[in-house]
């Protein structure tokens, strides 16, 4: 027997509300398995790790009977050997971002035996992170990625000191933060924390391992390593905002900025242990997609560098007061811009726009993301045209509205409306409309972003 | 002079999302070499496709772009003057800052 429509309706919404309890099941779980959890890894490590083990008298280099049980594979290489493991337990380094490059690079230090392991960030994990950011689990969404990550590197290794910076990075705490470590791993994903990391390393003379992954390629140095560039000696002017892509709206593939992060703990591993010879005064480039790595040779420092050069006048002052995110016209955290471009009776809410579908009003949507996005999810009956060919294809907005028209019998004629992911490029769209005329056209504030909170919750956010 | 130019970074996305690309160019009129200079601006002129504000910033390129010729940045080979050969690989790479 075919069910009728008002079986179907009630159907769905059980469905609906079997979905919510067990969304809420599931959440409770995740927060009490990630309590046991922590209090598990408490139980090891009270609170934080203990430091270094204890020196045993009897054996070289300071190694304990355990550590050298544990680092074996090491001590056994003949180039690393006791010496610079024993190195490595006494060394300090700071990473600088709990994300794709800084999850792998962490587990092979916590691993690897650095003395003492320092954790800045201050974000919490989310579904979307768990794709590269490989250092946390999924029992960790919604907890500081800190804690997480805390936690999966004394899982590993309890033996050695882990700390916790649970804080963003600023000109206020920078100095204070990075002066307590021998190495700095810029594992961050903009740009002013990157010039911040990398002047503050100059300021207190700590070489500072960069690395950087976007889509799929990625970018790896050493800086300011024993006489070699600062990164403002390569790039003493920053980019233009609109080359500064960040991986939430390019887009990344997961393992590019893992091979990158295990490459920096790889540098980090041998300046700390002083073996072999640091990516200093050369760049690594790798390609995924062509499966291609390009070392190449990048100028030395340089002696009108702003920040190292012969007569610089920047000092730790200077640090504290510099304006990083006027300096690259860019916010130090991630979270991407809410533009407000247009007057309010240009924009509606989602709320309202819901409304007006559900009053039936004639209307067209046009939804002006890039077509690979449009292809993940959108909204049903919206029309497909990306901002950056909207000028371009503005027939098919007249014919649109036309049509419309003509199918609801409307005199006053179809109204036009613009979503985008997050509402900035429907403003930006809204006023190339405006400017060709389409005079009525709104957009929905705050894009499908604020549909998916607003409207459907069962709307996929990417 | 055949050279091969390699975008990088992102910059590929202006000529056409193609990373590798084989040329083959003339020496400007009365000229006996070719300058980065020069080429540049055929670049600019021959290849690439939108937004050249994203390559190009005055007669160099924008900030934030490594240029490398033969796998050393050009800094340490004379930047504009620097004078290309037969066969020369020359990258134009944009710094990432993702992660
Ligand atoms: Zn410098």
């Amino acid at each position: 027997m075919q069910p009728n429509g008002d079986d179907v309706a009630r159907i769905r919404r059980e469905i609906e509300a079997l979905k919510d309890t067990k969304a809420s099941i599931e959440h409770k779980i995740a927060v009490l398995e990630a309590q046991l959890q922590q209090h598990q890894s408490d139980d090891v490590c009270n609170g934080s790790c203990p430091p270094i083990s204890a020196v045993d008298a009897n054996l070289a280099n300071g190694l304990s009977a355990d550590s050298v049980y544990r680092y074996s594979r090491h001590l056994l290489l003949p180039s690393f050997g006791v010496e610079a493991q024993s190195n490595l337990l006494k060394s300090s380094i700071l990473v600088v971002g709990a994300g794709g490059l800084g999850s792998p690079a962490l587990l092979y230090l916590a691993a690897c035996g650095v003395g003492r392991l320092g954790i800045v960030d201050h974000d919490m994990v989310e579904l979307n992170n768990m794709h590269r950011q490989v250092i946390h689990t999924e029992a960790y969404i919604g907890q500081p990625k800190v804690k997480s990550a805390a936690a999966a590197c004394c899982a590993i290794n309890s033996t050695i000191q882990i700390v916790e910076h649970k804080e963003a990075l600023r000109t206020s705490n920078a100095l204070e933060i990075l002066s307590q470590y021998d190495i700095i791993i810029d594992a961050t994903d903009n740009a002013p924390s990157r010039y911040m990391i990398s002047d503050c390393c100059v300021v207190l003379g700590k070489p500072l391992v960069s690395g950087a992954a976007l889509g799929l390629e990625g970018q790896l140095t050493v800086y300011n390593y024993k006489g070699g560039p600062c990164y403002r000696c390569l790039f003493p002017t920053p980019p233009p905002t609109t080359a500064c892509q960040r991986c939430s709206d390019s887009g990344v593939l997961g393992v590019v900025p893992g091979i990158i992060g295990c490459l920096q703990a790889l540098e980090a591993i041998k300046i700390a242990s002083a073996v072999g010879e640091p990516l200093s005064g050369r760049m690594l480039l790798f390609d995924a997609l062509s499966a291609r790595i390009r070392i190449v040779k990048i100028r030395g420092r340089s002696l009108q560098c702003e920040v190292c050069g012969e007569n610089t006048t920047f000092n730790q002052q200077y640090f504290k007061d510099f304006d990083y995110e006027k300096f690259t016209q860019s916010p130090l955290s991630t979270s991407p811009p809410k533009l407000n471009l247009l007057a309010a009776d240009s924009r509606i809410t989602s709320k309202e726009y819901k409304e007006r579908i559900a009053n039936g009003e004639a209307h067209v949507l046009v939804d002006v993301r890039p077509e690979h996005h449009y292809r993940i999810v959108s909204i049903p009956n919206s029309l497909n045209i990306p901002l950056a060919s909207l000028e371009a294809r503005l027939p098919e907005v007249s014919s649109a509205l036309k049509e419309e028209q003509e199918h609801n019998g409307t005199v006053s004629g179809a109204n036009l409306y613009v979503i985008c992911r997050r509402g900035n490029d429907s403003q930006r769209a809204v006023q190339c409309l405006h400017k060709m005329g389409f005079d009525l056209a709104k957009d929905i504030v705050g894009g499908l972003e604020s549909w998916a909170h607003d409207v459907d919750p069962n709307f996929p956010m990417y | 002079m055949q050279l091969t130019l390699e975008f990088g970074g992102g910059l590929e996305l202006l000529c056409e999302s193609v990373k590798v690309h084989n040329v083959n160019i003339d020496l400007p009129k009365g000229a006996d070499k070719l300058t980065m200079r020069y080429l540049l601006s055929w670049v600019r002129t021959d290849l690439i496709k939108e937004r050249p504000e994203m390559f190009m910033k005055g007669e160099s390129v924008r900030p934030g772009v490594l240029v490398l010729v033969n796998d050393c940045d050009w800094e340490l080979t004379g930047q504009l003057d620097t004078t290309l050969e037969e066969k020369d690989v020359v990258v134009f790479i944009s710094t990432l800052h993702g992660g």
